[in-house]
């Protein structure tokens, strides 16, 4: 820290053009790679390495320098705003996607089921379909019938197609990941009060939890493009399960990865202290709010499905 | 900290310094509002006389699209940004931006997005062609294959605004001087936190959006797809839940800026600060609950077309109370008219012309005669011509003589100005007239009724370009051997920037002031 200044204002880095050309290659990979070019995954995948190492640089540098003892509270308390603003645009990316599933229920689909004004698209366009949800029967199918290109799926996720709430994956999913949320709350209690086996523990407990919701999310999505006929490709229905869930599940695995990271940093490393934690606290609050985001799949998605 | 610029471009590619990474910004943004200009001029020069004769019209698609983005994306929001890099640490009585490593990652993603974007231009079909809003299904079903590097483009863009107004918001709430209240910042940092707000809100809902296309291109949904169930309308909505809450993006920074100056050289304080304030909020939140009256002709119920066609007219109270503080603020005021005075009233006076076409395309029913005319071009360039990019102008020139410690030269100043004010009326004014009479916008060719105004456009449209050269070499000249300027610059300005020495010091306020 220099002399004259209390806010740390760290010197020249690489660490930003390098994480900018690691991403870009990772981005310029995809397309290629979408776009059916042969080059595609192999720059996709060395810009993924370079931009994983570059943040893995980054991280170790921000932790070295709290280590020690650059950060003053002013300091931290811009990483808290910053982490806080990020979960904020991190809730209006799903919103978009949300809004995008009421949408098609409320609007889109009694629009084109032939209800009011905008009904005629029904006799015009998509004679014979009608609306519901879950959208087994796509407006093409209606249409075309075993002709169309865009099918419905066999058998959907919502509630009411189940028979017992105990033999319902998404319940136990709930389960385990409001868990979760307790569990990481204890830590952070032990954290707090220098118990820092316990800290350990149930952050490690998280963790596993985490793992489990994925695996069984894993499980779900295996079943549904086994058996249930439910893919990306089936219509509205498809199109919203597998885009809102999935963007979740990207969610927890970013979220499981910070968790086991912090874990890893606790255990091995003995970081964190009751009054210095905020990697952790990051963490954490990623983990809530990934578990909020989840109610509302489980209502919107699920329940309501 | 206490140490100068790195020697060589590793100042540049590894800088930490708020003050290098806005200088960066705003040549970057430069240089984009000349790519941007290009792509209109070949526009203009085609549409100089009916028929076709430059171009081809799948070219034609191609540069409309590409100046529309390149010009919100690349030149007025960096430039913006850039201008938050250089004046918000100085202005609250910070060292720097709070997370500096973050503030230059923020920039130097952008090259990166922008390479990527352009190089469209040579791919197999050619460069994104379905127009800067890129309605679905245009831009998924009859899309050219370029548009998978448009939506991945338009991710990492989005990326480096969501970190660069992550870094706003914490300097301003986390950096503030010992008794900078929040009510005593200046104009700019208040609409800076605000934009900065708006661009963590609807940024990621431009991600959002991109994404469904990218899923509905490459991986079979069904989002745009009335076949499957979707719908193309749904686009529209979440492309203007993103859309109407930009354009305040590029416009409530400019708000900030003439709030700086007007005060300077009326030699009176701001009138009305507290209203200023509470305005632009309010300007920020009515953004939220508008956006479909880009859509009227799209087929909403007749609930929806009410509902935002008052909402969108409830805008103009707001923005009616900013115009008239900044005109109360010069009544009886000692007025000089020095450049970036010059720009500024000319904001005032053009953007409420834009202001006003705005209120007339909120009337839903007359919407429906002058929906995707050149009435709707005409007004979205006064808000964006004379608004974001004036008042961007004006800012360089009130505080480049802080930058690099030398004047400018005030008669090239001003000549500037009046090439470029008329150069952008003759040729926005005319639209305003083609629109109304029915010309369609985004055509390359048009009915010979439309001829005369339409030469008149491309006219105004090559001065408004060459004036630009004219400031390129302005500041340049600056830069390099203009006569050294005072601490103060101004008469008497406002503010903490100017407290410290022109050329303000690499690092300013490595202890904070102390602010009465």
């Amino acid at each position: 820290m220099s002399s004259e200044g209390s806010y740390y204002v760290p010197e020249q880095s690489k660490l930003p053009i390098f994480a900018s050309l690691g991403l870009f290659l990772t981005v310029y990979g995809a397309a290629n790679w979408l776009n059916g070019d042969d080059s595609g995954p192999t720059i996709f995948f060395f810009g993924g390495l370079v931009f994983a190492f570059v943040l893995w640089q980054w991280f170790s540098t921000v932790i070295t320098e709290n280590i020690n003892g650059l950060n003053s509270t002013q300091l931290k308390k811009s990483y808290v705003w910053g982490m806080g603003w990020f979960i904020f645009s991190e809730v209006m990316f799903f919103a978009a996607f949300f809004g995008a599933l009421f949408y098609i229920r409320t609007m889109a689909l009694p629009w084109l089921g032939g209800e009011g004004d905008k009904g005629v698209t029904n006799e015009i366009l998509w004679q014979g379909f009608e609306a519901q949800w879950p959208l087994m029967v796509t407006p093409d199918m209606a249409v075309n019938g075993d002709a169309a290109q865009v099918k419905g799926p066999a058998q959907s996720m919502s509630f009411s197609s189940v028979e017992s709430i105990w033999t319902w994956l998404p319940f136990w999913n709930t389960v385990i990941l409001l868990t979760s949320s307790v569990t990481v709350h204890f830590a952070h209690t032990a954290l707090k009060n220098n118990a820092r086996k316990g800290f350990v523990g149930w952050l490690g407990l998280t963790v596993f939890l985490g793992i489990c919701f994925l695996i069984l999310q894993v499980e779900e999505y295996v079943e549904a493009y086994q058996h249930m006929g439910l893919t990306l490709e089936t219509g509205a229905y498809g199109t919203t399960f597998f885009m809102l869930t999935g963007f979740h599940g990207a969610h927890v695995t970013l979220g499981t990865f910070m968790l086991l990271v912090m874990f890893l940093r606790a255990a091995l490393k003995g970081h964190f202290h009751h009054d210095d934690c905020f990697g952790f606290e990051a963490a954490s609050w990623y983990w809530h709010f990934v578990d909020v985001v989840w109610v509302g799949l489980f209502i919107f998605v699920y329940i309501l499905g | 900290m206490a140490h100068g610029p790195a020697k060589g471009i590793s100042r540049w590619l590894f800088t930490t310094n708020h003050k290098d990474i806005g200088t960066m910004y705003l040549w970057f943004s430069f240089a984009m509002f000349l790519m941007g200009g290009v792509f209109a001029l070949v526009i203009r020069a085609e549409l100089f006389e009916p028929g076709l004769q430059i171009v081809q019209p799948e070219f034609f698609n191609q540069m409309t699209t590409m100046h529309g983005l390149v010009m919100v994306f690349g030149a007025v929001m960096p430039a913006f940004v850039g201008l938050a890099n250089w004046m918000v640490p100085m202005m609250i009585g910070a060292p720097d931006m709070a997370l500096p490593r973050m503030n230059n990652w923020s920039f130097w993603i952008l090259p990166f997005a922008f390479a990527m974007l352009a190089s469209t231009l040579l791919m197999e079909g050619g460069a994104p062609n379905f127009g800067w809003t890129f309605y679905a299904p245009l831009s998924t079903t009859y899309a050219p294959p370029s548009v998978t590097f448009f939506i991945f483009a338009v991710h990492i863009m989005g990326a480096s605004s969501i970190m660069g107004s992550i870094n706003i918001i914490a300097t301003i709430l986390n950096m503030r001087a010992p008794g900078m209240t929040f009510m005593k910042m200046p104009l700019f940092v208040w609409t800076w936190l605000i934009t900065a707000y708006l661009l963590i809100a609807v940024m990621p809902v431009l991600a959002g959006v991109v994404t469904m296309m990218l899923m509905d291109i490459h991986f079979g949904t069904s989002f745009f797809d009335a076949a499957g169930g979707g719908d193309p309308v749904l686009f529209q909505h979440v492309f203007w839940f993103f859309g109407h809450p930009e354009v305040y993006i590029m416009i409530l920074p400019a708000f900030g800026v003439v709030s700086q100056i007007i005060p300077t050289f009326a030699r009176k304080p701001l009138f009305g600060y507290a209203s200023m304030v509470y305005a632009t909020s309010s300007i920020a939140f009515l953004s939220f609950i508008v956006w479909a009256h880009h859509m009227f002709t799209v087929g909403m119920p007749v609930a929806g077309e009410l509902f935002f066609m008052y909402a969108t007219m409830l805008i103009a109270v707001p923005t009616g109370v900013k115009v008239f503080n900044w005109v109360t603020t010069m009544f009886k005021g000692s007025m000089t008219f020095e450049t970036p005075m010059l720009f500024s009233l000319a904001f005032v006076v053009l953007f409420t012309i834009g202001g006003f076409s705005g209120l007339m395309l909120a009337i839903a029913p007359a919407d429906f005669q002058y929906h995707d005319t050149y009435f709707v071009v005409a007004h979205f360039h006064y808000v964006l011509v004379p608004g974001a990019i004036f008042s961007i102008t004006a800012a360089v020139y009130y505080w480049l003589p802080k930058w690099c410690g030398r004047m400018y030269d005030e008669t090239m100043g001003k000549t500037h100005f009046w090439l470029a004010f008329l150069g952008l009326n003759l040729t926005f004014f005319p639209m305003h007239f083609v629109g109304l009479a029915g010309m369609p916008r985004r055509i390359p060719d048009y009915a010979l009724q439309f001829a005369d105004f339409n030469m008149i456009a491309s006219v105004g449209a090559f001065l408004f370009g060459a004036a630009q050269i004219l400031f390129l070499y302005n500041v340049i000249a600056t830069i390099k051997k203009g006569k050294p300027a005072t601490d103060e610059v101004w008469e008497n300005p406002e503010g903490l920037e100017w407290t410290v020495a022109s050329p303000a010091p690499y690092h300013t306020f490595t202890t904070p002031p102390q602010v009465k």
